[in-house]
């Protein structure tokens, strides 16, 4: 990256040219004009909006009235709200937690060099370019408890059908595996990134000293990754909280109410009840959320004193 | 030498366990697509049936209307890109050089806000001006997939290439906008690649905001493959066939430009932080 910021440009040339009529810093302003405009509309509109309507008592077709705060006394009184909450934590731990861990192992592969590795890779690629309700439909006939692959290979191996989405007790571990199998890839591609800058010298000389394969990953490449891992995994959480098109696509939240995530309470709410003010409500609590836990998860990142690795 | 090769060979093995989900997940997509119902229904499971049916396809296309969905896909995508790539590229150019951290928060914070809640009062707002109907509520919404994408990698790639260039034509007197057209946007050639192709597919790939905002005739095919599971008689096999629709065209461009995608999810990501 170039050291000189554009002032200093200016100041440069100001030198060289001395009293004569002078050019000043070029002007970047109006290259992000249309952009800010543009975000104005379809992003900080709709949010004042949705602050507005979330203090009103609004059903679409009926006439609206101001609520004062009554929306957010009536979500935190609502059971339903609090299930989906617990719903959506439960969802999002696990799908950050498995997707870290098998992208991380296939970075750790991917990094070394092997015949294929770029078709392989490419291919691992995949399942998060694929369009996630076509991969959900497949995924729901293949969790189909009679005529599922799945069972049918569990069955190969001894262990009983399962019932997977269609019940109750195993529906998030099964939504959390179509998440982790579509998900896993980006994880893979940020840590491969954070493994094409650690540098060899120190691998080498803890060769020398005789550190086995174990200690050079848990001393070494470990915490050079770190921060890499953190940046993976505020990505993750993100996406997962927001997680949608799978869950709707493949339950709908059900069985009964048994995977309903805050995000799919939030559709239902507003697309299905069009109680748009509760919505509305729902809505910035919901995003408030998931600022509040990318800000914790931002500050352990700052913690972390590997941050300077990055030279950013 | 030889415990090279058993190295080699090793981590391929390794590398084709960790693949294998992705492969297998492929193999049985075209193999439910191209079975008939009675060896849908088998069982044990059939992988590759004595008999294909393409029928299947052309059911996709006959019955259910894809063509004209697949039409709308390729508008809004197509569109929204488009659109993205005028006002994202100019933006991430200025953005990179003026240094302005906080416009990437901006970008951060429309990546962390569920599209949800963009979806009730921009559809309050298409439903006041009366364009429900019409494939622009869509078009206007993709906006909020695609520009955060072409900015973000934009302003990655701009920070990146050299400033000398484009000192030495402002020194020699073009405007900011002679060095932008000029110097600073032939080099980018490769990064707008790199937000052209992600836009697209993430675009493409959009089911949320075509679920609530269209109608019978506006489908995007997201949607249209969604409504054949919960309207038809679910068959399997036109079922399968229409999800192979829907995800051949990404899945073609991912593994095309599959270099372009790993460096710019790679650089994109980490600067996501």
């Amino acid at each position: 990256m170039s050291a000189t910021t554009p002032e200093q440009a200016g100041v440069t040339i100001e030198a060289v040219e001395g009293s004569q009529p002078v050019r000043l810093a070029p002007n970047y302003w109006p290259f992000v004009v249309p952009a800010l405009v543009v975000v104005g509309a379809v992003i900080v509109f709709p949010w004042a909006f949705t602050l507005w309507m979330s203090v009103n008592r609004w059903t679409l077709g009926q006439s609206r009235s101001f609520a004062g705060m009554e929306n957010y006394l009536r979500l935190a009184s609502d059971p339903r709200f609090w299930e989906s909450l617990w719903h959506t934590l439960t969802y999002t731990f696990l799908s950050v937690v498995a997707p870290m861990f098998f992208g991380t192992v296939a970075a750790l592969i991917f990094d070394a060099k092997f015949p294929l590795r770029g078709l392989l890779r490419g291919v691992f690629v995949m399942p998060m370019m694929a369009t996630p309700v076509a991969v959900a439909l497949v995924w729901t006939m293949m969790f189909h408890p009679q005529l599922g692959v799945l069972n049918y290979l569990l069955s190969l191996i001894g262990i009983p059908a399962q019932e997977w989405i269609f019940n109750a007790n195993t529906v998030i571990p099964s939504l959390v595996a179509v998440e982790t199998w579509q998900w896993t890839p980006l994880v893979m591609l940020i840590v491969l990134g954070g493994l094409a800058s650690v540098p060899r010298e120190p691998f080498e000389s803890a060769e020398i000293d005789g550190a086995n394969a174990w200690q050079q990953f848990r001393y070494l490449t470990l915490p050079m990754i770190a921060p890499f891992l953190m940046i993976a995994m505020i990505i993750r959480t993100i996406d997962a909280l927001k997680s949608f098109d799978i869950i709707y696509a493949m339950t709908q939240g059900g069985p009964g109410t048994a995977s309903e995530t805050i995000n799919i309470y939030l559709y239902n709410t507003a697309f299905s009840y069009y109680d748009i003010g509760y919505g509305s409500a729902m809505a910035v609590v919901f995003f408030i959320v998931i600022v509040a836990l990318s800000f914790i998860l931002l500050m352990l990142r700052q913690r972390s004193q590997w941050i300077d690795q990055e030279g950013k | 030498m030889s415990s090279r090769l058993l190295n080699q060979i090793g981590l391929f093995f390794a590398a084709l366990v960790i693949v294998s989900p992705a492969i297998l997940f492929f193999l049985w997509m075209i193999s439910l697509s191209l079975k008939f119902e009675i060896d849908n229904g088998a069982y044990p499971p059939i992988l590759v049936p004595e008999h294909l049916a393409w029928s299947n396809y052309a059911k996709v296309f006959e019955e259910n209307n894809f063509l004209l969905y697949f039409w709308n896909s390729v508008l809004v995508t197509g569109t929204a890109t488009l659109l993205a790539l005028l006002i994202g590229v100019p933006a991430g150019y200025g953005i990179a050089r003026l240094k302005a951290e906080r416009s990437a928060v901006v970008i951060m914070i429309a990546r962390m806000t569920p599209g949800l809640s963009y979806l009730i009062p921009l559809f309050l707002l298409f439903q006041w001006i009366g364009i429900l109907g019409t494939l622009w509520p869509q078009i206007i919404i993709h906006l909020v997939v695609t520009v955060p994408i072409v900015v973000w990698v934009m302003i990655g790639y701009f920070e990146t290439t050299p400033m000398e260039l484009e000192e030495a034509a402002n020194i020699d007197g073009a405007s900011s906008w002679q060095v932008f057209r000029l110097v600073a946007l032939p080099i980018a050639k490769p990064g707008i690649v790199v937000a052209f192709i992600l836009s697209i597919i993430f675009s493409w790939n959009n089911f949320v905001f075509g679920v609530v905002l269209a109608s019978r005739e506006t489908r995007t095919l997201p949607v249209a493959v969604y409504n054949m599971l919960s309207y038809e008689q679910v068959s399997w096999g036109p079922l399968a066939a229409a999800a192979l629709v829907v995800t051949l065209p990404v899945l073609v461009l991912t593994l095309f430009a599959q270099r372009q995608i790993v460096a710019g999810l790679t650089a994109g990501a980490v600067k996501g932080g």
